[in-house]
């Protein structure tokens, strides 16, 4: 049994690349991450705490390519004779993932949120209304887990980095340009979400959320059609057609709680809903309810956050 | 331009989910099946739209059975020339791709659009696996999409942001929010519907790599615990110490 992991570090390490380590140490077996672009080689490393025995970076490539990064895997699991190949199912595994699959005639298990057990593996399926368990046939296997279904275990001591070149050749994609936000956390990876629907009656008060986000470190989230009116920007938008979160805590005010929208969010671990209408579907899901209104429950718990903060 | 629209159902966004067979199969008992929205909103109509403006043709593409042809149906009526239908089930993405990418090949397609993902499934894996079966670039993620000549300019999901990129056609493109605005099928699109042809073929050989086993439901929620809207602090506080999420 060996496993290949492939993580993202041009960035820096993201959380979601300490747990799919974790994971690959849990199917058992030797752990090889595959990287590329500039992550320094002490911070590689250090993925030997949480379960690698060594990781190759491919300096060459300097791109998210999805046909280069493919390559690039695909030499690696020659060089290693790797059996499993582990990603984190972000937007950039959900592009080499398959490719990768076609590639090796590798079955691919995408969104996994456990171990293999017995050999199937977890999955989430209709956008979180139930669990598959899926089996793969193929000798070689690709598993890509969910963000923030598994807690990083460090403990380990560091590992080697080698020097890899897995010939990815030149993308065929021409990169025009970038545009991140400063400093907003990404929805999909956040463990805190701070989220709002029509019940705010206009994008003008949406300080209010911004405020609980800001002071609580969270991603700020929205329901379809506030988004749709375009009073939110459409990456915000979580449910069955928008983003699926699975956050520590979501806190939802003014959402009613439409089944499309909770199709979305239902893998949180925590959920709080502030709602006028204490018949509102969305407190069935809810861990806390509270009736009220928004526009006097979200600067309240702005401050009892702050407050909290300051005597922790 | 020979636009290729790959075409998945999926049930209604309101259906009750539930299976049979011992938690092996889902269950459609009064499930309704739709065109699966990323593909109908974004995928179908932006497909239409640069036919609209730069001529061409648009061909549904579905891997499927008999039973899916009313769902075909109601795409043919929102536009599309024809469709084909490859007559298998699609139970394993690489084997739906495998099947679509043959298809695609024999016929020579300028653009291949799919959705960003099935909303049953939703692997988000058929069409990176058939731009790599058909050895093409593949845009994952698309919000935009615009052709000039034999160049496709688009701008694309990224973590943390968006992407602006070009590539060169033929390409596979996966259609995300943002591509297009959604067009209701008129009562003349759907009496066009009836007759436009829908064309059935045989599926080539494939294994199927992967398979479900068996399907289970989240365990219900135990009852939702009523916070005080003037005291806040108290959720704070069970958020901390109950919780322990913050
Ligand atoms: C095919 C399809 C796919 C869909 N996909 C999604 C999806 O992915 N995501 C999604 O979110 N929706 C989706 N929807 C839409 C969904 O059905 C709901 O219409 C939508 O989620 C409702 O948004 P909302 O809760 O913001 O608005 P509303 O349903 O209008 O609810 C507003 C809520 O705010 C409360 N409220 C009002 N004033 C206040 C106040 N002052 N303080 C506190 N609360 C207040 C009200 O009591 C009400 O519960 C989809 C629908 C379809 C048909
Ligand atoms: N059976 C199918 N027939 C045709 N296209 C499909 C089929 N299944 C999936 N697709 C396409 O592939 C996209 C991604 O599907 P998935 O990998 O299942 O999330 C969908 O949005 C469709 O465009």
């Amino acid at each position: 049994m060996s496993t290949l992991v492939y993580i993202n570090s041009n960035d820096g390490l993201a959380k979601s690349a300490l747990e799919v380590v974790t994971y690959a140490k849990k199917l058992g077996g030797d752990v090889t991450v595959i990287t590329t672009g500039g992550a320094d080689e002490s911070s590689l490393a250090s993925l030997g705490e949480y379960g690698a025995t060594k990781v190759l970076v491919d300096r060459s490539v300097n791109s998210d390519d999805a046909q280069v990064l493919t390559k690039v895997i695909a030499s690696a699991v020659e060089t290693t004779g790797a059996n499993t190949v582990v990603f984190s199912h972000d937007l950039s595994a959900k592009a080499v993932a398959p490719r990768l699959s076609v590639r090796l005639k590798a079955g691919l298990v995408a969104g996994a949120i456990d171990v293999p057990q017995d050999g199937k593996v977890k999955v989430n399926v209709f956008s979180g209304k139930a669990f598959g368990h899926v089996e793969v046939s193929s000798d070689k296997k690709i598993i890509s887990l969910l963000p923030n279904s598994f807690q990083p275990e460090g403990g380990g001591s560091a590992c080697s980095v080698e020097e890899f070149n897995g010939n990815g050749g030149d993308p065929k994609v021409k990169v025009m340009d970038v545009k991140k936000p400063e400093g907003e956390i990404p929805l999909p990876e956040a463990e805190l979400v701070v989220s709002a629907g029509r019940g705010l009656k206009g994008p003008e008060n949406w300080g209010m959320v911004e405020d609980l986000a800001k002071e609580l470190g969270a991603a700020t989230a929205c329901s379809r059609p506030v988004a749709d009116i375009g009073w939110r920007p459409h990456h915000e938008h979580v449910g069955q057609t928008g983003v699926a979160i699975r956050p520590n805590l979501y806190i939802a005010a003014g959402i009613s709680g439409a089944i499309q929208h909770l199709a979305g969010v239902n893998g949180s671990k925590v959920i709080v809903v502030i709602n006028t209408d204490p018949e509102a579907p969305f407190f069935k899901a809810a861990d806390y309810g509270i009736v009220g209104d928004a526009f006097e429950v979200l600067p309240r718990l702005t401050e009892a956050v702050k407050k909290f903060k300051a005597s922790n | 331009m020979k636009i290729l629209v790959c075409i998945s159902k999926s049930p209604d966004t309101t259906s009750k989910i539930a299976f049979t067979d011992g938690n092996s199969k889902f269950d459609e008992n009064g499930v309704q099946y739709i065109v699966n929205p990323y593909d109908e909103w974004y995928a179908l109509v932006r497909g239409l739209e640069l036919k609209e403006a730069g001529g061409g043709t648009v061909t549904i593409c579905t891997v499927g059975t008999a039973a899916d042809d009313a769902v075909i149906r109601k795409a043919l009526a929102i536009g599309a020339d024809d469709a084909v239908r490859i007559d298998a089930e699609p139970t394993d993405a690489y084997f739906t791709a495998m099947q679509i990418a043959e298809y695609a090949k024999s016929n020579g397609y300028d653009l291949v659009l799919t959705g960003k993902e099935t909303i049953n499934y939703n692997g988000s894996q058929v069409g990176g696996m058939i731009a790599e079966a058909m050895d093409l670039p593949f845009v994952s993620l698309a919000t935009k999409l615009d052709v000039e000549g034999t160049t496709a300019t688009l701008e694309a999901e990224i973590t943390g942001g968006v992407e602006v990129c070009q590539v060169e056609l033929p390409a596979v493109i996966s259609c995300a929010k943002g591509m297009a605005e959604q067009r209701i099928p008129n009562m003349r699109g759907i009496m066009a519907a009836r007759t436009k042809p829908l064309n059935v073929v045989a599926p080539a050989e494939v294994a199927k790599l992967t398979s479900f086993v068996s399907y289970d439901l989240p365990e219900a929620k135990s009852a939702c615990k009523m916070i005080d809207p003037e005291n806040m602090d108290e959720l704070v506080s069970l958020l901390h110490n109950e919780a322990k999420v913050i």
